[in-house]
């Protein structure tokens, strides 16, 4: 299938995806400041304020503001390893996530999951550091929404790599078979760690597997957040209203490395990168048609640089976690034996 | 994330009652357990594959689908890291699953929902979000169905933090302990042995059938039962393993010698308290396991009471599979299970020194 037409979007909506963009783009960045800053001179991946593997989502952000516009916190989402631009366009709190990145006891899991591992119950979004393997969770909140006979929907995200795992294919199948209120969305940004996308999957698109699980598939190309708003509509709608699952797959960018301090050496077209990046395409695309007035994107930069700086200075302020409680939370009525 | 679903009555059910007279099978008894609590608790539904219409080829859910119909009693394709992670999925959204993996031996298809899911995420979330969700299988061997679906496993489990781990031996503990881990806010791992379920096409010990209240009850994940009281020797078993250490033990009754026989009934938590007081008793400690000797429930209830005291222990010694896969012709096959042959030569050893 080719995209569905980009729905009737006001100026307004095309601000507020953008808007959601600077504020992803402007956390990631602060977090990357705030884990390399006492990394220096020598890189150590267990030290600083900021500690273990850290992957940003920089340049991934239409997927996460374009799909997440269509959700309210009563929909369920699944993300990856990477996941903070989902987050954030889903509406976790960025003060008890920041806390989590940070390991202090007031984040989302008290400092016990770290980057890869956010929960936060009250907008039901989860995410894995196993790839596609958040997939088959996001099936189980579909199931609980379908039994539950309301309208809410189950998204689950992974990467491109992901699409060659059993977990996902078990998923499509599955949720097709049972006609589940969930879409699943891949984010192909080209590389899996250093393994490029045609040393790793057998079709040009992932989309193009929809079909052998009887539902629709949509590929966006070219990051467009408005593509990705359209197709991700579409299917949301179509889960809501019992149409049963769609598999998107986005041609998003990873702006940056695998995981930070990733060289990227395997990695040949870097120079042209950063012209790639959707966020000033997209903000120069609505300058140019008046939908951005001159001044708003700073106003935009500025709002988010200021949302980010408090959630940083609440993780910093935050207390760590007392070693002594370590036992904690492995059952629901303490530690174990 | 409370489900809209959850009507359960807030029931204060009985812990251990009488048994009473009316006996059950373990299959039965399972089945009672899981019938009783949905008829109460739509949060509650049963998913795997053959649970449906075969009614679990163990026969866990004989009998529900007739009762609760498809849309609680479902079948689900031959994808395990799927339904399994549906479970958890359903699970934290406030409903209560029962998912079935039909063998043990299978996990190796799905444990990444298992082990990195089902029981980190509760840990991970900071204890903000629950995955009360019974995740039930078929385990052992004895009748050559050979390595890939003879297994225990449970050790395996009980190794990995975050699930319970619950292998009855009995109906009565069948139906408790099942009541017990649907009514747990956690991920229950509950293992049934094929041979104590009662099953009329496979030989089974007669304690497979056995006295179950008719009333819903519980029996408490974590409290080992003393299933028969001696002074000489302590064997530490579980599951199918208790039966023919209880055969054993009548048997040996009559020269003289007295064995203990502990049931520890779940692996996670181990009640060592238990272990830690039988064997303060008779100072020998015979672990008798299905399971794979090394690395496992064996070593770890030997651990427990060397680490509590290493005096207290003038014998020690186990019973289990040796490491080798279960072998498929039946000679070699009862050659490596922990037979009551096996059992009395090892309780007659103990004594002897």
């Amino acid at each position: 299938m080719t995209p569905p037409t980009t729905q009737a979007l006001t100026d307004e909506a095309r601000r507020d995806l953008l808007s959601t963009m600077v504020l992803i783009r402007t956390y990631e960045e602060a977090i990357r400041a705030a884990y390399y800053a006492d990394k220096k001179p020598a890189f150590d991946i267990g030290a600083g304020l900021v500690p273990g593997e850290m992957h940003l989502s920089a340049g991934q952000e239409p997927v996460a503001a374009g799909v997440c516009a269509h959700l309210t916190a009563e929909d369920a989402i699944t993300a990856t390893h990477r996941p903070h631009h989902l987050a954030i366009a889903h509406g976790v709190a960025l003060r008890p996530m920041t806390a989590e990145i940070f390991g202090r006891e007031t984040g989302l899991g008290r400092g016990r999951g770290g980057h890869m591992h956010l929960f936060d119950p009250s907008t039901h979004f989860s995410c894995s550091g196993i790839i596609a393997e958040g997939f088959p969770p996001a099936l189980g909140q579909a199931y609980a929404f379908q039994r539950q006979s309301g309208s809410h929907v189950a998204v689950g995200v992974t990467g491109e790599g992901a699409a060659n795992q059993g977990a996902f294919h078990e998923s499509l199948n599955l949720a097709a078979l049972w006609q589940l209120p969930v879409v699943f969305v891949v984010e192909d940004n080209d590389w899996g760690i250093s393994v490029p996308r045609s040393a790793s999957t057998s079709v040009a698109s992932n989309a193009d597997r929809a079909v052998a699980y009887g539902m629709p598939g949509v590929r966006v190309e070219d990051n467009s957040v408005e593509g990705v708003y359209a197709a991700a509509g579409e299917a949301i709608a179509r889960a809501r209203s019992g149409g049963g699952p769609t598999l998107i797959e986005v041609h998003t960018l990873r702006l940056w490395g695998h995981f930070e301090g990733d060289a990227e050496g395997y990695r040949p077209e870097l120079k042209s990168v950063p012209e790639q990046d959707p966020i000033p395409i997209y903000r120069d695309q609505l300058l140019a048609s008046g939908a951005l007035e001159d001044g708003q994107y700073q106003g935009m930069q500025k709002i988010a640089g200021e949302q980010v700086e408090d959630a940083i200075n609440f993780a910093k302020n935050s207390p760590t976690p007392d070693p002594l409680d370590h036992l904690s939370y492995v059952f629901s009525e303490g530690a174990h034996s | 994330m409370t489900s809209t679903l959850s009507n359960k009555q807030s029931l204060v059910l009985a812990v251990e009652p009488q048994a009473g007279r009316r006996k059950l099978s373990t299959a039965k008894a399972m089945q009672e357990a899981i019938s009783q609590r949905m008829a109460r608790d739509e949060s509650v539904f049963v998913m795997g594959e053959d649970v449906g219409a075969y009614g679990g080829i163990f026969s866990s859910t004989t009998g529900l689908l007739d009762r609760f119909g498809p849309e609680r009693i479902r079948d689900t394709p031959i994808s395990e890291s799927a339904f399994i992670g549906l479970g958890i999925g359903a699970a934290v959204e406030g409903m209560r699953p029962i998912v079935e993996l039909m063998f043990a031996d299978f996990f190796g298809v799905c444990m990444d929902q298992i082990y990195n899911h089902m029981a980190k995420i509760h840990y991970e979330s900071g204890g903000n979000v629950r995955v009360p969700m019974v995740l039930m299988m078929a385990a052992g061997g004895g009748y050559s169905d050979g390595a890939q679906h003879s297994q225990c496993l449970w050790g395996t489990f009980a190794h990995l933090p975050g699930m319970k781990v619950v292998v009855p031996s009995n109906p009565y503990d069948a139906k408790g302990l099942m009541t017990a881990a649907i009514e747990s806010d956690d991920p229950v791992v509950f293992v049934f042995h094929k041979g104590v379920m009662g099953l009329g096409w496979m030989a089974k010990n007669d304690r497979s059938v056995g006295a179950v209240p008719e009333d819903e009850y519980v029996v408490p994940i974590g409290k080992a039962r003393v299933a028969r009281e001696g002074t000489d020797v302590t064997i530490v078993t579980i599951s199918l393993s208790v039966h023919h250490s209880l055969d054993v033990a009548e048997k040996l009754a009559s020269e003289g010698i007295s064995v203990e026989v502990i049931d520890l009934r779940s692996l996670v938590p181990l009640d060592r308290e238990t272990i830690v007081r039988s064997v303060s008793k008779t100072g020998r400690l015979i672990v008798v396991d299905e399971d794979y000797q090394s690395f496992g429930l064996s070593g770890e209830v030997i651990a427990v009471v060397a680490e509590h005291d290493p005096t207290l222990l003038k014998r020690v010694s186990r019973v289990c599979v040796p490491d080798v896969p279960i072998p498929y012709a039946h000679e070699l096959e009862y050659a490596v299970l922990p037979t009551p042959a096996r059992i009395e030569a090892a309780v007659r050893d103990a004594v002897a020194k």
